[in-house]
């Protein structure tokens, strides 16, 4: 069994705990070693019941952690300020374990931390590495989260949509470590739409799915940022796209709209063009108009001002980018852009350099730097 | 063992000899520039000196306390401010010329016409722990 299948059960065996009366930060910790115990025992002697073997494992584990800590307990007389045993689980385990880990109680970083451990099965030395942070310091956010929301009960269905949210921070913010933190996204966000029927947790799935598809392309060789434009479009994964395109489907089809439905949308019609030249703006742009009125939010109608001006031409870019706040982040990169595309390299040029100086990521920073020296190459020639 | 602190600055460090900035530099020269400095962290993880490598945006802000129950003060960036850190690299070394020989090879990277930027990088000793032994 492979470690992500193997991962995969984690929800599971940490629900039949806490439906034992476990309560969730100790059952958590049971579960993390029961897991790493498979890792080293399984490859020798595989179970015929790998779920069953983990709860079993992870029982006893808690067994043993709950009766050390009942002696140490008594020794601090802290009995009465320890909190009820844990939620019951509901119907579905899985989703009652997203929900708590992603519980607005928790800040995002604490949110995420939580849920790759909890749901994810990972280590905490696997998300430590995958956030540049050393091990002590992730292992306190997540035992600090456990702490926040062992004594919730969810009594109550959650939002799904803060589960979403923490699901894209995963799948967006990450670092490309050992670790893909991208893939593991993609995972948590198909269980997640195995164990509830929404179309937006559908439009989230598409929208990774279709810019994943995308990421061999994404990269030169030397690192270096491709746009776009730019991008060898032979080199994207068609089975993601087509896999992508067909959840938004019917998604969409469901007549539910939401902000994932509307960037998987937007992905999804690049995604179909097959060069750049032959991108359909036109409706790129009304999907942007969409997004911004599911949304009111300035990002959105940045990308916006793109989309305008390769539909209506630059001048209609920069025009719609006017009527924004030049604070915004990119809004300079925007700019320079666009003012390449009327035809004034030299402002362009400009702005590509300052543009560099805001970049809030390296990558970023070179690729702007690099339009910068090739328009002002061009004009030295 | 010993731990360095190798500064990069945007500004307060000498002139380098080969001094254009980076967006006048044609697309080559900065791929070349990328490589030679990944390629030195990616050597010095390779020998075991490497510990860490940032680098910092240009722009920040000064913040100070500002008296019990009130938010804190914040002020800057300053045009003026003359010292302005543009990254570091931490190694960790088995002595001084070691990491002089270190420094003098990451300012050779090279810049404008292919040729090395002789960058000057500031060079600082961490403070450590006492040793056990001391007479």
């Amino acid at each position: 069994m492979d470690e992500a299948r193997l991962r995969s059960l984690t929800p599971g065996v940490l629900a039949v705990l806490v439906r034992r009366g476990a309560d969730f930060a100790a059952a958590e910790d049971a579960v993390q070693d029961a897991l790493v115990e498979a890792v080293r025992v399984w490859p020798a002697d595989p179970p015929r019941d790998p779920k069953g073997w983990l709860v079993t494992v992870a029982w006893r584990r808690f067994l043993d952690a709950a009766r050390a800590d009942t002696t140490r307990r008594r020794r601090e007389e802290r009995v009465d300020r320890e909190p009820p045993p844990g939620p019951a689980p509901g119907a579905d385990d899985t989703l009652w374990l997203y929900f708590l880990c992603a519980h607005p109680a928790l800040t995002p970083s604490s949110a995420v931390a939580l849920t790759l451990r909890a749901v994810g099965g990972l280590t905490t030395r696997q998300i430590a590495g995958a956030y540049l942070v050393p091990e002590a310091t992730m292992a306190q956010r997540i035992s600090r989260a456990k702490r926040t929301v062992s004594g919730v009960r969810l009594d109550r269905p959650g939002d799904v949509s803060t589960v979403l949210r923490v699901l894209y921070l995963v799948f967006n913010e990450g670092y490309s470590g050992d670790l893909d933190l991208a893939a593991e996204a993609i995972r948590l966000t198909r269980q997640l739409a195995d164990a509830v029927d929404h179309p937006e947790v559908a439009g989230l799935l598409a929208l990774m799915l279709l810019h994943h598809a995308r990421r061999a392309a994404r990269t030169a060789p030397d690192g270096s940022l491709v746009p776009l434009a730019e991008q060898d479009r032979r080199r994207w994964d068609t089975r993601a796209i087509a896999e992508g395109v067909r959840i938004l489907q019917t998604a969409l089809a469901r007549d539910r709209l939401g902000e994932y439905q509307a960037q998987a949308a937007i992905a999804a019609l690049h995604a179909d063009a097959p060069t750049a030249a032959e991108t359909d703006w036109v409706q790129i742009v009304e999907w942007y108009d969409e997004l911004a009125r599911l949304t009111d939010s300035p990002v959105v109608r940045l990308n916006r001002a793109v989309a305008v001006g390769e539909a209506d031409g630059p001048r209609a870019g920069l025009t719609a980018l006017a009527a924004l706040d030049e604070s915004l982040p990119r809004h300079t990169a925007v700019a320079a852009y666009l003012h390449e595309r009327d035809g004034d390299p030299a402002t362009a040029a400009r702005l590509y350099a300052e543009a560099a100086r805001k970049a809030s990521n390296l990558a970023e920073r070179d690729h702007l730097t690099r339009q910068a020296a090739r328009l002002n190459a061009q004009k030295d020639r | 063992m010993a731990k360095y602190l190798l500064l990069k600055h945007y500004r307060g460090a000498p002139a380098p000899v080969n001094d254009v900035p980076m967006d006048q530099w044609t697309p080559e020269e900065i791929s070349d520039h990328m490589r030679y400095m990944n390629d030195f962290a990616a050597r010095l993880e390779g020998t075991g000196e490497f510990v860490d490598g940032q680098a910092l945006a240009p722009e920040g802000t000064f913040v100070r306390y500002d008296g019990e129950g009130r938010p804190p003060v914040t002020d800057g960036p300053f045009a003026e401010t003359k010292d302005l850190i543009a990254g570091w690299m931490i190694i960790d070394v088995d002595s001084y010329e070691r990491a002089v020989e270190l420094a003098g090879e990451l300012s050779a990277a090279p810049g404008a016409g292919g040729k090395p930027i002789h960058e000057w990088l500031e060079l600082r000793p961490f403070l450590v722990c006492p040793p056990t032994i001391t007479e």
